[in-house]
């Protein structure tokens, strides 16, 4: 574990604690999108250029700036108050007991203790040629959910018309 | 400890923290950030495992994590969607707001 995969891992970390712990959304949304870019910068570390690149592109580029978006349209950026958790004892206990079930099994396991493999040289040309190869399918339907996705979310944020309303409104010719 | 155990031992502990985000916080939009958190330390493990562990010419890690990451986006539109619907509805970003699914 060398200096800056340890300084990437803190600036994550802290950056991921903050986005759940920040009473104010529009802070834990921009510390959200820290901390992924941390982690497409560890991917970058971890010689995944292309996974990193594309972690930095659709997250910090969309997803966090959806998360901005939202908040700002709920309008709950500023009044956060009332209580922050529904059952804070039960739901800490468990994630405590979640934690340190996880971090046991890594430490006991033997894949840790092996010898680091030399990187390997992947271009993106051999990325793009499996996904055209063995993993076409997969691309389609990924394609196919994407499409789903932007239209069911699109109908979802739709305002709600008035079916009384709706039902009698002459249909255009 | 090898270069692998601290990636793993990083994905624990936003796995945790994302976890956390879902059980305890009541905001909805708080509980998506953790979400993303979870899927996000998913995907590290993918890298990582990828990196460091057999057979990596195969591309199958970087393949799963690059799927992942195109649900991830998915999801997280969906999901928004739904809490801007819950709102518009409750006039709430909380999800005690949708203990009442029905109709």
């Amino acid at each position: 574990m060398n200096a800056v995969f340890a300084l990437l891992a803190g600036l994550t970390l802290g950056a991921a604690l903050a986005a759940v712990t920040l009473r104010n959304l529009v802070h834990a949304a921009l510390c959200l999108a820290l901390a992924l870019a941390g982690l497409g910068l560890i991917y970058i570390h971890l010689e995944a250029e292309f996974v990193g690149l594309a972690q930095i592109l659709v997250y910090v580029g969309a997803v966090a700036i959806l998360i901005v978006f939202a908040v700002l349209l709920v309008r709950g950026a500023e009044l956060p108050e009332g209580r922050v958790s529904r059952a804070p004892w039960w739901g800490a206990g468990f994630t405590a007991l979640f934690a340190a079930t996880l971090l046991w099994a890594v430490v006991r396991s033997p894949v840790i203790r092996q010898a680091t493999r030399p990187a390997p040289t992947v271009t993106v040309r051999a990325i793009g040629d499996q996904l055209m190869r063995d993993y076409v399918v997969p691309l389609q339907a990924i394609g196919m959910l994407l499409t789903a996705a932007t239209l069911g979310a699109a109908l979802i944020a739709l305002p709600r018309r008035d079916p009384n309303s709706s039902a009698h409104q002459p249909t255009p010719p | 400890m090898n270069p692998l155990a601290g990636c793993l031992l990083l994905s624990c502990l936003l796995f945790a923290s994302g976890l956390g985000a879902v059980l305890i916080r009541r905001n909805a939009i708080v509980v998506l950030i953790g979400i993303e958190l979870m899927l996000n330390a998913a995907n590290l493990n993918f890298i990582a495992f990828w990196r460091y562990g057999p057979n990596p010419e195969a591309l199958t890690g970087l393949m799963a994590a690059l799927f992942a990451l195109a649900i991830a986006a998915a999801e997280a539109a969906v999901g928004l969607a739904l809490i801007i619907s819950l709102y518009r509805r409750h006039h709430r970003s909380d999800i005690d707001v949708a203990e009442e699914l029905k109709g």
